[in-house]
């Protein structure tokens, strides 16, 4: 506040000015609905995860390998269609404590998301949250492994890994 | 600052030198909308003999994030453009807004070749009249609980009373555009349906039936263009844009001209001014516009300014605006035949004229042609569009 102006002009609004419609309001739920295709490469994606699997493609020009997969390359700007298999393992390229939800309150035990580079990949890797491990134990660099949901409660989704977990380095 | 505007336009020419489009399809659950729109830019270039990530320097791109189910969509284009660590910018309009967007930015010398993007994913939204319910006034329109459509409703009963037109000349407009989508391979709606008698069609909102709305369908589409140096060094039939222009109504329910198409009507005179068309109804031969609604089609025909003082229904009983009339009307099907392709739709209309002023229009193709009009408008309760004009001279 200025010299002139030591508070802000105006009746503040309460909770129960609202309540009590003393003030004009108006509620609107939006109600989308979408159901996006996931087309060939995200469609192959998930099936491989409801399989157990980490499915990537290799661009057959600059030979890069991608997770998750893709038709294209995004770099060479050609059709992509070999496929590989890949590791459930990889390192944190970059990590953070997240203590808020996905509708802002405070979370008491954090959330930590990840990239996670996929071995075998070539600085691509894919979202994913840390589990089984203290915050502070974590670095950028560290060594991390799947942990799946159970083979008969997966359903093609991101969520049949349940986390990674920090693994041991194997040589 | 006199003549300005006429000077810009004198600044470069700016020709489009490729197209891209896939077939129009009323669902596509094979692919993603990543995957639609590779395919079409996979063709645009190799029409336009350029590689993406050596040749195209800016990408403009329309989406809207509602129809998108995706919020900030434009970081979810450049992929499978080819766009990747290259200027994109992402347009919430019509294609052909997005086309004006590239235009000016090679007018201005700031690029040589500019790639434009359009798509639908019609069939990943379950519930799409909500998004144009959601278009209305959240204060004082939403809570009157009305489907949007109803602006169609009030806009087409004030356009037919006013001309003496009739439910049965908006049916002869369907059953035009149906007809002519038979021929086109990319048309997704085409058949022979009935012009005359009462429709059986559930009212949508009064007069407008379920048989006057475009049904949507998906698509992409992309289009290059390219500075008058680098369209003469790719190909020897570059189809020139001689004007543009887009304009917008007073767009408030309460305050529009529910007769006019009042934005055509500036948009066009803009477009007319900077192609130099003293007599556009002389000049130009074909028109590809806006037919969200069969009225529609109508009304844009008089706000183009092509037919004088005539009234549209009254040429399209004589058969003007067929194939093989004094001025053949969406020969491609126009969204009627080819399906609606929401903000697509407009860049539709682009490539279906670019193909006729190349001759490569397939079995509608209109012999001859050498300068064409392509017309968009936003869509309910929009009063907003745009107009190009092409010609291959």
């Amino acid at each position: 506040m200025s010299k002139h102006l030591q508070k802000p002009p105006g009746v503040p609004l309460r909770e129960e000015d609202f309540e009590a419609q003393r003030v004009l309001s108006v509620m609107y739920r939006p109600k989308m609905r979408y159901s996006w295709a996931t087309g060939v490469a995200i469609g192959r994606f998930l099936k491989g995860l409801r399989a157990g699997k980490i499915i990537g493609t290799q661009c057959a020009h600059c030979r890069r390998i991608v997770v998750p997969p893709r038709v294209f390359c995004e770099w060479c700007f050609r059709p992509v269609n070999d496929w590989v298999d890949l590791p459930d393992t990889g390192i944190i390229n970059t990590f953070s404590v997240s203590y808020i939800s996905t509708d802002t309150t405070k979370l008491k035990t954090p959330i930590i998301p990840a990239v996670i580079e996929i071995d075998g990949t070539t600085h691509a890797g894919f979202l994913h949250v840390i589990g089984e491990a203290k915050p502070e134990t974590l670095k950028i660099g560290t060594r991390v492994k799947a942990v799946w949901a159970e083979s008969t409660k997966r359903r093609g989704s991101i969520t049949d890994i349940r986390y990674f977990k920090p693994a041991e380095w194997k040589p | 600052m006199q003549g300005s505007k006429t000077e810009a336009s004198l600044l470069r020419s700016v020709a489009i030198v490729g197209v891209g489009i896939t077939e129009l399809k009323s669902s596509t659950p094979q692919v993603s909308y990543k995957e639609l729109i590779f395919e079409a830019a996979q063709k645009a270039y190799e029409d336009a003999g350029l590689n993406p990530r050596k040749d195209i320097e800016s990408f403009v791109c329309s989406s809207e994030d509602f129809l998108e189910g995706t919020s900030i969509f434009d970081e979810y284009v450049p992929d499978q453009l080819g766009a990747v660590l290259k200027p994109v910018c992402t347009i919430s309009a019509d294609g052909m807004y997005s086309l004006a967007a590239a235009y000016m930015q090679i007018l201005t010398g700031l690029f040589d070749v500019v790639a434009v993007e359009a798509h639908s994913k019609a069939s990943d939204i379950v519930n799409l009249s909500t998004v144009y319910d959601m278009a209305l006034d959240p204060v004082y329109t939403r809570p009157l609980g009305l489907n949007a459509s109803f602006v169609a409703g009030l806009e087409m009963s004030k356009f037919l009373h006013s001309r003496g037109a009739g439910t049965n000349h908006c049916r002869m407009v369907v059953a035009k555009n149906r007809k002519n989508a038979l021929s086109n391979s990319l048309a997704m709606y085409g058949g022979i349906v009935e012009a005359k008698g009462e429709s059986q069609n559930p009212v949508l909102s009064y007069p407008l039936t379920e048989y006057d709305v475009a049904p949507v369908a998906d698509g992409a589409a992309v289009v290059v263009l390219a500075s008058e140096d680098a369209a003469e060094h790719l190909r020897d039939d570059p189809v020139w844009v001689k004007g543009l222009g887009w304009a917008s109504d007073s767009p408030t329910l309460e305050t529009r001209d529910w007769l006019d198409a009042t934005y055509v009507r500036l948009a066009s005179k803009q477009a007319y001014q900077s192609a130099k068309l003293r007599n556009p109804a002389k000049d130009i031969q074909i028109a590809e516009i806006d037919d969200t609604y069969s009225y529609k089609e109508l009304q844009h025909l008089e706000a183009l300014g092509l037919i004088g003082d005539a009234k549209a229904h009254t040429l399209l009983e004589q058969g003007a605006f067929e194939r093989d009339g004094v001025l053949p009307v969406n020969p491609s099907g126009g969204s009627i035949g080819m399906g609606h392709t929401l903000e697509m739709s407009g860049l539709v209309r682009v490539v279906e004229l670019v193909l006729q002023l190349r001759g490569e229009a397939d079995r509608h193709q209109i012999k001859g042609v050498e300068t064409g009009i392509a017309q968009c408008w936003r869509g309910i309760p929009t009063t907003s569009g745009a107009v190009v004009i092409l010609s291959n001279r």
